[in-house]
């Protein structure tokens, strides 16, 4: 292979005024949306304090909640500091999305639509593309981080703190552009460059919430000190910025020198694989089909069990990591352990922890099954349901298949997760068996309440489909944001928290399992699903044109 | 026996569009349906209410003797389809989707399998995602011919087809009305609707326009006459049969209903007829005056 040369370059700036043209609208909503909701939200919590809202107790609140702590690093009592709390993992998730999607738009999708042979066969470099795609990004990321901290100092907070915010957010933005000129390499399609991003970005959230998580809170309780898993992560590295704290510019070093690593990795992959194709060949396979896929739901499975496989593989490693957890957790004094001991409904710490942390895996394993059912609306407004349902397949047939499948996944992962948490569980405390099972106890009577999730996106894919994506992950924030995770946390009045499914989930094993809420939740479930089947039947498919 | 598809008065609004407007379409059992009509007319939601995919808003339907809507599955065990886009799981190879929907049919026919991969070339390990539009296509038609059945609905299904491909399909067709199998055929491709079709029905705006044998089309359609004469024959201007005439010296071209035929060609041999082409209407001219707003009756000849 020989090395890149900048006749590989020719035609990037023309390529560059290209896709500035293309995303005349696109990125100045990004810049819009997101300097606007910076603004808002500094302006709402700087009013709340102003209003006699203490900002001392607030932050020693949000400091010591192991929960709150999951999305945010507190550095002291600040109106940006704590709105930063609240706010830095969505707008770094919403950065790293402009950044890739960027990315993934001008050059992978170019690839995969075509585009890209037409404009390869002028005079443009081989490389010019990528260089195009990343350079539009990492402008986009620039004037984001301009934006945000405008944002911010309209809000009225400091200069300097909202530069260094702007640019954290905006580093980790920065990071994934170059994870975006990799993925776009290794897949060759768009959805699945944009999807191995997502999932690192997953990854990372997962990282720095676990360090900030296992972090250690000072002795005012104002500022917390992440563990170590925040420093693998770059979502942790722009948290580590500190800017209404310390104020410390070095950790953006890290994002920038990621940046260049992963730009390089993406050149290196590009000059081994032809235009068009993913590095990873396209493979031919079997000539016909095995028996297991003759079938809607063998089609199904085989459809939906990478996404299965995945979440399988992060579960079994969260589980893992929570068991070995439980021996800092006895250690726990103070209101740490307070926190615990109010969210798991028990004062043996132990099991008020493992009472949480259950919950949390169901909550993974319900975002899980509504990417799963959702699957069904792909093949509807896709166009792959039509030739399916042109067989002998009935639509109630079709459903049914992607509830087994989605039913069966979830019930599985809940397993796999408590079975791996047992065992590391075992290895602090002994009697391992006794842990597995206990667990795996906890964990299937989460499942109820998890179906009552997929019992609703059901009824939505059926009955919208259209809109059913929207509608769907905004039902599954909405059980979220009001169940026992959060709804405590943020003082929800008791109805609204009792609107989730999560609320009546048993707090096992901490507490005893009663039977009434389980079939309350099931009685649930089985009617949306019905309401579905009924609608399916009878109105007409939203088949393509 | 007869009637292997009967719509009548069909009607489908989406919203407030009116996709079809009290459309009919009769396809008798065992023989070979062209069905016609500019894009958007109507023909893919006709077929998608032949399967129970679409719900008419109006309009009685029966397939096969049963209602599309009501015995969706049961009916779809007698019948294959091959759609108009097709759109497949693009981690599947093509052998594993022609297998699994033929499956899911009711079962194919190994034997003819392995003759349609043979015949259109198709090379069934490869992945879907990686087929051009052409081999997608080819998927679907192997998918739908190795099954045996009794209707084949096919909508546009060689319009991703080379020259080569396209005479293997017609080919098989002419195989499946041999044995007595009924087939809908959407399709543009004229040559192939006159090669194929028994019968055909034109639709417009979602309405029928046209149905019936060429034959039967042909008669409703002005024949060109051209003719040379040794005495000018003026006189053709003033008869109210003559359609479009144009004049010049000894030649004269003009269109003429069928039935008008015998009375305008008795006042041309009063002038000496030294030469006389009669034209019936290409399926070419029959599908203009039904299918443009602007297109001339009768292409004016002769110039």
């Amino acid at each position: 292979m020989r090395a890149p040369t900048t006749a590989d370059l020719t035609g990037t700036r023309r390529l560059v005024r290209l896709a500035a043209r293309r995303d005349r609208w696109t990125l100045p909503g990004w810049w819009l949306g997101l300097g606007f909701f910076v603004a808002a939200t500094t302006a709402l919590f700087a009013d709340s304090f102003a209003r006699g809202g203490d900002l001392v107790e607030e932050t020693r609140l949000v400091a010591t909640n192991t929960g709150m702590r999951l999305i945010g690093l507190t550095s002291g009592p600040s109106v940006g500091g704590y709105m930063l709390h609240r706010e830095f993992v969505t707008l770094a998730v919403l950065a790293a999305l402009m950044g890739s999607f960027a990315v993934i738009r001008h050059t992978r999708q170019n690839e995969e639509l075509g585009r890209a042979e037409l404009v390869g066969s002028t005079v443009v470099g081989r490389y010019a593309g990528l260089a195009a795609g990343v350079v539009i990004a990492v402008v986009a990321e620039v004037v984001l981080a301009l934006v945000l901290a405008a944002g911010m100092v309209a809000a009225g907070l400091p200069v300097a703190g909202s530069l260094l915010a702007g640019a954290s957010v905006a580093s980790v933005g920065l990071v994934w552009v170059g994870v975006a000129a990799v993925t776009c390499q290794l897949s060759s399609t768009a959805r699945g460059a944009a999807g191995i991003a997502a999932a690192a970005l997953g990854i990372a959230f997962g990282l720095s919430g676990i360090g900030n998580m296992l972090g250690t809170v000072d002795r005012l309780g104002l500022r917390v000190t992440s563990a170590w898993p925040s420093w693998l992560s770059p979502i942790g590295w722009g948290q580590q910025t500190r800017p209404f704290g310390d104020a410390r510019w070095w950790p953006l070093l890290l994002a920038l020198l990621a940046l260049a690593a992963l730009v390089a990795v993406a050149v290196v992959l590009a000059a081994r694989r032809d235009v068009g194709r993913g590095l990873w060949p396209e493979r031919t396979g079997p000539a016909g089909a095995a028996r297991t896929l003759l079938s809607p739901a063998g089609l199904v499975w085989r459809l939906q069990r990478n996404v299965s496989a995945g979440w399988a593989l992060s579960l079994a490693m969260f589980g893992l990591v929570f068991g070995n957890l439980t021996e800092q957790i006895r250690g726990l004094e103070g209101s740490a352990r307070d926190w615990w001991i109010e969210a798991g409904g028990t004062d043996v710490i132990v099991e008020a922890y493992q009472v949480s942390i259950i919950q949390m895996a169901g909550m993974f394993v319900a975002i899980h099954l509504v990417q799963l059912l959702l699957r069904m609306r792909v093949d509807e407004v896709g166009g792959t349901l039509e030739p399916l349902l042109a067989t002998g397949v009935t639509r109630t047939r079709w459903l049914g298949a992607h509830l087994a499948v989605a039913v069966t996944s979830s019930v599985a992962l809940m397993v796999l997760f408590a079975v791996a948490m047992g065992l590391t569980t075992g290895q602090v405390l002994g009697d391992t068996g006794a842990h597995v099972r206990a667990l795996v106890g906890a964990g299937l009577v989460q499942v109820p309440g998890i179906l009552v999730v997929g019992a609703a996106v059901t009824a939505v894919v059926c009955v919208v489909p259209r809109w059913s994506v929207p509608i769907s992950w905004s039902i599954l924030l909405a059980t979220l944001v009001v169940g026992p995770m959060f709804g405590p946390g943020l003082d929800l009045p008791a109805w609204l928290q009792d609107t989730s499914p999560f609320t009546h989930s048993p707090k096992a094993p901490a507490a005893a399992v009663t039977a009434a809420p389980l079939l309350g939740l099931t009685a649930v479930s089985l009617g949306l699903a019905a309401a579905a089947l009924v609608s399916l039947r009878r109105r007409t498919l939203s088949l393509p044109a | 026996m007869d009637g292997a598809v009967v719509a009548s008065g069909l009607r489908k609004d989406f919203g407030t569009t009116r996709a079809l407007d009290g459309l009919d379409l009769t396809v008798r059992a065992g023989e070979v349906h062209g069905f016609l009509g500019p894009n958007g007319a109507g023909k893919t939601t006709t077929i998608r209410v032949l399967l129970g995919l679409v719900r008419a808003s109006g309009g009685h339907v029966v397939l096969l003797g049963g209602d599309p809507w009501r015995e969706t599955a049961s009916l779809h065990r007698r019948l294959a389809y091959v759609p108009g886009e097709v759109n497949l799981w693009p981690n599947l190879t093509g052998g594993e989707v022609i297998d699994l929907l033929a499956d899911l049919r009711g079962g194919l026919v190994p034997a003819r399998r392995a003759d349609l991969l043979e015949r259109f070339e198709l090379d069934p390990t490869k992945q879907v995602r990686a087929y051009s539009k052409g081999n997608r296509q080819k998927v679907a038609l192997v998918a739908a011919l190795a099954s045996d059945v009794e209707l084949y609905l096919l909508d546009e299904p060689t319009s991703g087809l080379d020259p080569l491909m396209e005479s293997v399909f017609q080919d098989v067709v002419q195989d499946l009305r041999h044995r007595g199998r009924t087939v809908l055929l959407s399709s543009h491709i004229l040559s192939e609707v006159e090669a194929l079709c028994d019968r055909v029905t034109i639709i417009r705006n979602g309405r029928t326009v046209e149905t019936g044998t060429f034959a039967d089309l042909r008669h409703l359609t002005r024949t060109t006459v051209v003719v040379e004469t040794v005495r000018r024959p003026d006189a053709l201007a003033a008869m109210a049969e003559v359609h479009d005439l144009s004049l010049e010296d000894g030649r004269a071209s003009f269109g003429v209903d069928p039935g008008d035929l015998d009375t305008v060609l008795t006042r041309l041999v009063e002038h000496g007829v030294r030469s006389l082409v009669s034209t019936p209407p290409t399926l070419e001219e029959l599908f203009l005056r039904h299918y443009g707003d602007e297109v001339p009756q009768h292409a004016p000849l002769g110039a």
